[in-house]
């Protein structure tokens, strides 16, 4: 006998198939088979006796959402996080798929690495983890990662997040010889001589706090400079993590003149400003920084007219050793998972910036275009089973001590957020039900 | 009248009345100060600690002094000399410092934010004896003794603050409390020392070192590091001395009557010249004499609390 479930009475968003309505969706084992009019009948099967039914009655039915940026710390820091708890922690933020970070002990810049972590992400089979490989050996941007081998052994993309590829000569040969083997390239764009030992946003905040400041201009450079090189080459580059205005800009007026640059924002940059940090609360501590409300009101505007394709989380647990410390000593970085979906909702849709299929689009369409992962991002019927369902109206209190990850470092616990996940489907199985993960091991 | 809150962390986040409840109490020390018998029983039963992560000569011995003066028991650590060097983090340091019934930890640090993380975390009261570029409120409360002793009315008052603002924590401490008070501040230094939006907290800005000095009352110097010069924020110590430190001909731009004050210690023919050091208008040392003075009333003040 086959597994089905049925999916009734939701409003559907789905912007690839631009479906939007009333639609219930049915599925058999890990695939999608159809999708109707609401209480018409169903071709597939005869009836639902046997299926499994959700009534998503008052709920927004999407595509599984898709994360493109997060850290699962997974092997050798399994204290901040190990695969099991961070994919828990995505599956409750109604992800369904998520590409990790390659700065792990050892960094994810060969094949074994890569391949442990899909094994063990495998074997706990609770969301897709597609590992994301280094640029360069041990991330010390001086020599190219074997990017062939590690395609091979099942990497989406390289970068050497957490670190910038400082040399320019670097980044045009990862661009040039990535291109042959057809692997995206992530780019954390930071000029590490103007941050020198900055902390938190050169602004107000870092001149009351007496904090030493990370200017603007040191991520905005970074950004020309991989958009120049993307031009030159004719290869494309995404941009993570995308936080000023100046970014935006450059990044939009490069997509006018038809650059392949496209670009990720994370909650926390349209979310709240470098105020945060305010009595060197070290949760609001996060690289790029926080910064302003100017900075936040131009990330809106970049994801509304479609200069920033992707949101992702750019989920950084961390042990509370690691943040209970002086600000300047406290390690950078939000666990995000599960507060990504209340902030878009919240600060996104509630305040009528962007419209749900656009959400959608940024947080599973084209996140699967960019890691190029046939069969995920629509809910048409052929596509993988990856459901998310979100009651846009449920408003609920962050509490920290409640995540499923390891990471509680986070600057909005107690923040009032709307927009809960209640069912996370990951490949035709429930791993989210009625807002609880049901942690059942496959073997 | 007294402190409101157990610590004494910076002036960002104190009133009027309290600062002034400092100035008034410090007026009474400086009393017993200039007396014979410079001991009262005020911290009898006390224990304070003096816990410096940065070298200090001034600031700790004025502490220890005030300390002293009033019967308490005080020790000294040493970031070097202590478990610190082991790899001690600072909260566990401040729970057995706690743990030995210490009732002031006084905590100099070279990390902004430092004596927050440690009043959070222990019982004693915690004084701010300077933390990274943010504040030090010690110091900025025994200037603006030393101008309300000599000036009287705050409020009335234009100082003008030079030199390397984006470093200094006195700065900070002095551009709030004074703000707070109502007087006027100017702050003047080389655009490459000049912290970004300054102008928001409640400091004019000058783009000259003239304007910032026209009519001053009271025109504070401020050290300038060696290892700035170093990092490149200016090409010489010759060069700064030239454009930006403070001369005769220079002060003759303030009141005849302004106050010349300057944090310590100095670099001589750097942020001042000899003349203007030791000129009539200097305050230096008797600023000093105030620091302990404003000590002895802070830890009057915040052990007093306890007991209400």
């Amino acid at each position: 006998m086959k597994d089905k479930i049925i999916i009734k009475n939701g409003f559907v968003v789905d912007p690839k198939s631009s479906r939007q309505g009333y639609f219930d969706i049915v599925i058999i084992d890990d695939k999608i088979c159809e999708v109707i009019q609401k209480d018409n009948k169903y071709n597939c099967i005869s009836s639902y006796d046997c299926a499994r039914v959700i009534d998503a009655t008052g709920m927004t039915v999407v595509p599984g959402l898709i994360d493109v940026h997060c850290h699962l710390r997974d092997p050798g820091l399994e204290y901040k996080e190990d695969i099991l708890s961070g994919s828990m922690s995505a599956a409750k933020g109604g992800f369904t798929s998520v590409a990790c970070m390659p700065n792990t002990k050892p960094v994810a810049d060969n094949k074994t690495v890569i391949e442990y972590i899909k094994n063990k992400a495998k074997r706990i089979g609770l969301v897709n983890v597609y590992p994301i490989g280094a640029i360069s050996k041990g991330l010390e941007g001086l020599e190219l990662a074997e990017i062939g081998e590690l395609k091979e052994a099942g990497a989406v993309a390289i970068s050497d997040d957490g670190n910038p590829v400082s040399n320019s000569s670097l980044m045009k040969k990862a661009l040039l010889y990535s291109s042959y083997f057809d692997m995206p390239v992530i780019s954390h764009c930071e000029d590490l001589s103007l941050v020198e030992e900055g902390v938190m946003n050169e602004g107000r905040m870092s001149t009351i706090l007496g904090l030493k400041g990370i200017p603007s201009a040191a991520e905005e450079i970074m950004v020309a400079r991989d958009i120049i090189l993307s031009e030159y080459t004719g290869v494309p580059v995404h941009i993570a993590h995308v936080s000023t205005r100046l970014s935006v800009e450059l990044i939009r007026k490069a997509k006018q003149r038809g650059v392949q640059v496209t670009a990720e924002t994370c909650p926390h940059y349209f979310s709240i400003t470098d105020e945060a940090c305010d009595n060197f609360n070290t949760n609001a501590k996060v690289n790029p920084p926080l910064r302003t409300q100017d900075d936040i009101e131009a990330i809106i505007e970049g994801l509304s007219d479609g200069t920033i394709d992707i949101i992702a989380t750019d989920h950084a647990p961390h042990h509370i050793d690691e943040k209970n410390v002086e600000f300047n000593m406290a390690l950078n970085g939000i666990s995000g998972f599960e507060t990504a979906v209340g902030l878009c909702v919240t600060n996104l849709i509630k305040s009528q910036r962007i419209d749900m299929a656009d959400l959608i689009c940024k947080m599973s369409v084209n996140p699967a275009r960019l890691l190029k992962l046939p069969g995920k991002g629509c809910l048409d019927a052929g596509y993988d089973a990856d459901v998310t369902i979100i009651d846009l109206n449920s408003e609920y209190r962050v509490d920290s001590s409640k995540f499923y990850s390891k990471g509680k470092n986070t600057p909005f616990n107690n923040f009032l957020l709307y927009g809960e996940v209640k069912y996370t489907i990951v490949g035709g199985k429930i791993i989210v039900d009625g807002g609880n993960v049901i942690c059942s091991l496959t073997n | 009248m007294g402190l409101k809150n157990k610590d004494l962390l910076g002036l960002r986040n104190i009133t009027c009345e309290e600062i002034m409840s400092v100035l008034e109490t410090a007026k009474v020390m400086k009393k017993v100060l200039e007396s014979n018998n410079k001991k009262t029983p005020h911290l009898q039963g006390k224990s304070i600690v003096t816990l410096f992560y940065e070298n200090s000569t001034r600031t700790r011995l004025s502490f220890e002094l005030a300390a002293k003066f009033m019967s308490a028991n005080a020790s000294s650590i040493s970031a070097s000399a202590s478990s610190v060097a082991k790899g001690e983090t600072l909260i566990d340091t401040g729970k057995t410092i706690d743990a030995m019934g210490t009732d002031v930890v006084i905590i100099r640090h070279p990390m902004s934010g430092a004596p927050h993380l440690l009043a959070q975390n222990i019982k004693a009261c915690v004084i701010n004896a300077g933390d990274g570029m943010n504040e030090h409120p010690t110091q900025a409360l025994l200037d603006m003794y030393t101008m309300w002793e000599k000036k009287k009315d705050l409020s009335k008052l234009k100082v003008a603050i030079i030199g390397d603002i984006l470093h200094s924590r006195v700065a900070r401490s002095n551009i709030w409390g004074l703000a707070k008070m109502g007087a006027d501040v100017s702050v003047f230094a080389p655009p490459t020392l000049m912290p970004k939006d300054i102008g928001d907290v409640g400091a004019r800005v000058c783009k000259k070192i003239e304007d910032a000095l026209d009519c001053a009352d009271v025109v504070m110097g401020l050290r300038i590091q060696m290892e700035r010069q170093k990092k490149g924020l200016f090409p010489s110590t010759k060069e700064y001395a030239s454009y930006f430190g403070i001369n005769g001909s220079l002060l003759k731009l303030a009141k005849d009557d302004c106050l010349l004050m300057h944090p310590g210690p100095v670099n001589r023919g750097l942020e001042l010249t000899t003349q203007v050091i030791d000129g009539e208008n200097s305050v230096i040392n008797e600023q000093v004499t105030n620091g302990v003075a404003v000590r002895m009333a802070l830890l009057y003040l915040l052990t007093r609390r306890e007991h209400v």
